[in-house]
Parts: structure tokens; sequence; C-alpha cells
């Protein structure tokens, strides 16, 4: 069972905290979900959780095992899988090698071997192929599979991103706005997607702003501002509390929040 | 249904592609080339065209896969070539045992040399490589004592298990097998886990990273490996031409080799034979135009590069997967 968890982190550009002395907990095959207004500090957050940013303090253990200053790669060998906000998916590959890239992990990389083509990595490449095609699959990106990566619609790019992270089977999975850009339907299809990794036991950390799906999807809700916490809870809980209503719409007549 | 399809009639454009076909191809082409050879001289071009191809092919894998610039791969070829000639001409060492060792030793250097400046970027890294190339061809010229400074060296025929290479026959089957093999090492790399985390590293080394790819370690074991390219074929041009100078570790011959890299096509194994062939024997071609040689090469670089921006062969290649699609 996957723990993650954060205490006192602090990360500061220059004289601005985009997030400061920050303190949770996140539970194993749940879905968490971090939200908040523009600029609150949640890709922040998530360059953090990932080794992309090195923290000015504070800790983040997954398992109870220290990760705090490891380089990105070690937090990948953790179990930590991400995607992007904005697109980071290899353009100068097809949709399958972008797919297992994701399976890196999961790979022998010796150099000899590669150099030789051994019978054994050969192998290892049918392996790796298959699977890659069962997520693409899984993604409804197979038509796809061939595909150079910047021939691909923008919607068919999101999907790809969250396959090549699931590729590396992470045990938790951070999404840095999946529904970004795409319309309700896909939205509701990523949902979906969100549900059943979790179901499967994979721990999910969305990052959105599509609030249908924060409420619908999520177990316990992170709110952010000014990169501290704001409030924290179920999504109903989330929902009532004053703090996060005034921080979303500005500071509201108690009267009128009352209504809300 | 329309996946598979479309990757079979990638599958026939086998020698755009991959590894058997091309690899068979051009078995094919360098069996059959000597036959329209008319003299010694067509040999002697091909054999250099063969060697400047096997150094393409490993720069290629550094510049054009993983993306990072070297300005200073003349110096390892030339560490190879005077590593060899001076195991073999100073110590007496067998000439292969010489070779083999001198290509083991580039290696550590390349190894140590890339571990600190692989973490630079762009122009940085251009300059560090740059740089170090700059002391080999430095040192190579200035140690006359040992290396006879820049008057260059002698270095002893190539001899193996009693047979002494000697003919351009022998030579052009020596380069034409070692340029098949580097090749076939080439393209499994690039077909290889290694190989796709060399292409995402190129494109982000953030996204590269979060798939769980050590790019510093990625990035120094492609640095090593285009250096052992390099190397093995200086050691093999200092044994075919029996004699070096520091001039071929030199800043031009580094830009050189770049310059083929890219006119033949980035991350493309077979541009790079490509491109290593045709700035080879096109200054040759282009001799009988005297002094308007120059001219005419730069102006068919610059053409090239304006109207094949990917390079000769990826360009045309896609062209062509374009046309009968």
């Amino acid at each position: 069972m996957s723990t993650l968890a954060v205490s006192g982190l602090t990360k500061t550009f220059g004289g601005v905290h985009a997030i400061e002395d920050l303190s949770f907990e996140i539970r194993a095959a749940t879905v968490h979900s971090i939200i908040g207004p523009n600029g609150a500090g949640k890709t922040t957050l998530l360059n953090l959780l990932t080794g992309v940013y090195l923290p000015n303090a504070g800790s983040i253990r997954l398992d109870g095992r220290e990760l705090t200053g490891a380089p990105v790669h070690a937090f990948a060998a953790a179990g930590i899988g991400r995607t992007f906000q904005n697109l980071q998916v290899f353009f100068n590959m097809s949709a399958l090698d972008n797919v297992m890239t994701g399976r890196h992990l999961r790979e022998r990389c010796g150099l000899l071997p590669a150099l030789l083509h051994t019978p054994g990595l050969a192998r290892a490449e049918r392996e790796s192929r298959e699977c890659a095609l069962g997520l693409l699959r899984f993604l409804g990106l197979e038509a796809y599979a061939d595909a150079c990566a910047d021939a691909m619609p923008y919607g068919a790019l999101k999907r790809l991103e969250i396959a090549r992270a699931l590729a590396g089977e992470p045990r938790m999975l951070l999404l840095d706005e999946p529904a970004a850009g795409l319309n309700p339907t896909e939205a509701a299809e990523i949902a979906g997607l969100i549900r059943r990794l979790a179901e499967s036991g994979t721990t999910v950390v969305l990052v959105e702003h599509n609030m249908r799906l924060v409420m619908g999807v999520s177990d316990h809700i992170l709110v952010l501002d000014y990169g501290r916490r704001l409030s924290e809870g179920t999504a109903a809980q989330v929902r009532d509390d004053p703090r996060v209503i005034e921080a979303y719409l500005g500071a509201v007549d108690t009267r009128v929040a009352g209504h809300a | 249904m329309r996946a598979s399809s479309r990757a079979d009639a990638r599958r026939a454009w086998w020698w755009a592609t991959p590894r058997s076909g091309g690899i068979a191809a051009l078995g094919l082409v360098v069996a059959v080339l000597p036959l329209g050879f008319a003299n010694g001289y067509f040999y002697d071009v091909a054999i250099q065209a063969g060697l400047n191809s096997i150094i393409c092919v490993g720069l290629n894998l550094l510049i054009g896969y993983a993306g990072q610039i070297s300005l200073g791969h003349a110096g390892f070829f030339a560490l190879g070539a005077y590593g060899s000639a001076l195991l073999a001409a100073r110590y007496g060492w067998p000439p292969s045992l010489a070779l083999v060792t001198a290509v083991a030793g580039v290696a550590l250097v390349a190894y140590c040399v890339g571990r600190p400046i692989l973490r630079l970027k762009g122009h940085y890294l251009a300059m560090a490589t740059l740089g170090f190339g700059v002391i080999v061809s430095i040192v190579l010229a200035n140690d006359d004592r040992l290396t006879g400074g820049p008057d260059g060296m002698q270095v002893p025929p190539f001899a193996l298990a009693g047979y002494v290479a000697r003919s351009d026959h022998a030579w052009y089957a020596i380069v034409g097998a070692c340029l098949l093999a580097a090749v076939w090492l080439a393209q499994n790399l690039v077909e290889s886990p290694t190989g796709r985390a060399l292409r995402a590293l190129h494109t982000s080394e953030v996204a590269a990273a979060i798939a769980g790819i050590d790019c510093p370690r990625h990035k120094v074991n492609v640095f090593v490996v285009s250096a052992v390219f390099a190397a093995a074929a200086g050691g093999l041009t200092a044994y075919y031409a029996g004699f070096i100078t520091p001039s071929s570790a030199s800043f031009v011959r580094s830009v050189e080799l770049v310059t083929m890299v890219v006119f033949g096509g980035m991350a493309s194994t077979f541009g790079a034979v490509v491109g290593a062939t045709v700035l080879t024997v096109l200054p040759q071609a282009l001799t009988v135009l005297k002094e308007y040689e120059l001219a005419v090469f730069g102006a068919l670089l610059m053409a090239t590069m304006v109207f094949l921006p990917r390079g000769v062969v990826p360009t045309l290649s896609g062209l062509l997967q374009r046309g009968t699609r």
C-alpha cells in the first residue's frame, strides 16, 4: 500500500512563496484531488512531488522512503508517474514508441545487449510492444499506434501521455489537468478512467479545473491558495467551506454565501 | 486494422527504415561498387568515404538521436589513430591489439570527458567539446618526442595472424566489413530501449526523466559509443594511410564530420552513410572545376539545406512515403 507523506514542504522562487510549509498525506488506491485558483501552486506542487523541483525545505516520503533531493528518474523508479499540463509528448516518435518509452523502468537497458541485439532483448522488446499496444487499446488509441505523434489530435495526445505514464506501472499517478481542452464527453471518459485506475489499486493525484470532474471522482480534495492549505476533506466538505468559496469568487456577503 | 496495414506499408520501404533490409542493401552496394572502379584512385576515395561513414554513423547517434552536439570528435579520431600508431610503432605491439587497446583507451577518455561536460547544453556543450578537440590537436602537435609533432609519424602496416594488409582490395574489404558492422551496431542501438531513451531525452529531458530515464547516464553512454566509432575509424585510417599528422584532430575536421551528419540527415543511420559518402566524393568530383571548386561545393551544401532541410535521406524518404500512400 503506497502512502505519500509530505511534511513542511516549502518552495520559493526569489521572494515568491509558491508552496509554503505544506503538509498532507495521500492514502493508497484513492483519488486525491488538488484544486485552487490560478497561481495557487498546484503545478509547483506536482513538480515537487516528482522531483522536478528541489524544495527549499520539507520532505517527501513514499511508503516511509525518503525521496527528497533524489533525481527525477529516482522518483519514477520509486513508483511515481505523471502527465503534464502542457504536453510533453515525444513528438519525434510514433505513438507506440512513446508508450514503449514509458516502459523504460520495466526494460533492460544495458548498452551491450542493445548494441548486439541479443535474443533476450528481442524477446523483451516483443513483450514490451504487446504491453504498449494493450495500453493504446485501453485508451482507445490503437488506430494511432504507428502514427507519428506530431500528426495526432490534441485529445488523443492527452490520452497518449496517460498511456505512457501507465506503461511504467506506477503505484501513484499524478495527472496535471487531464481534462483541459477536452469536450464534456472526453472529460467523462477521463473520469471513468480515473475511477478504474483507483479500483485497480493505483493511487491517483488529480490537478484539475473542471469541477464537475473533480467533485465526481475524488475521495479526498486538498484546496490550495497562495501555496498554503486552504481546506481539505471530501467533495461535500470542501464544496461547503466558506473559505473555499471566498478564494474562488472573492469575499462574498455571508447572506449570499448562505444561499450558495 | 488500419494501423497494422499502415505498418505493413511502411515495412515495404525496407531501405528507408531498418535493420535487416537496409544492411543487406548496403552490403550489396559495398560488394558491387568495385565493379565500376577503373583504378586504385577509386578504391582510395571509396575507402576514405567508408572510414568517414563509420565516424558519422557513431556521431549521428550522439547528434541526430540524442540531440547532443560535439565539435571535438576529430579529437577522438586522432587519439584512436595516434594510440594505435604509437603502440604498434614505438612499442612493437601487434597492430590489431594496438587498435583494440587504443579504442578502449579512447572509450575511457570519452567517459571521463563526457561525465562533466554533458551536463552542459547547446552552445556551452559545443564550446566544451570544441575545447577538448583543440587540446588534443595541440598536444599531438607539440609532444614531438612521442608523436613526431607537426611532421606526423609513420605507421607500420596492419597485420593479423601473419596476413599483412597492403593492397587497395584488402583495405576496401576491411573498411567495408567494418562499416557494415558499425551500421548493424548503430541500428541495433537505435531500435532498443536505449535508442528510445536517447530520442526521448532529445525531445524533452523532463518527460524522459519522469519515464524513469537516467538522462546523464544515457548521454555519457552514447558519447562513449560515438567516440569509440571515431577512434576505431582513426586506428584503421592510420594503418591504411601509413602516416598520420596532427591535422587529423583539427577543428575543421570536426566541423566537417558534423556537416556530413547534418547533410545526410539527422537521426538516420543510412543518412549518415550517404552524407559522409557524398561529402567525401563530391570535392574529388569537383576538382575539374579548379578554382571554383570550393564555391560550387558551398553552394551545393546551401541548396541542399534549403531544399532538403531535414537532410538528404529523411527528406527524400519522407517524400517517397507520402507519394505512395
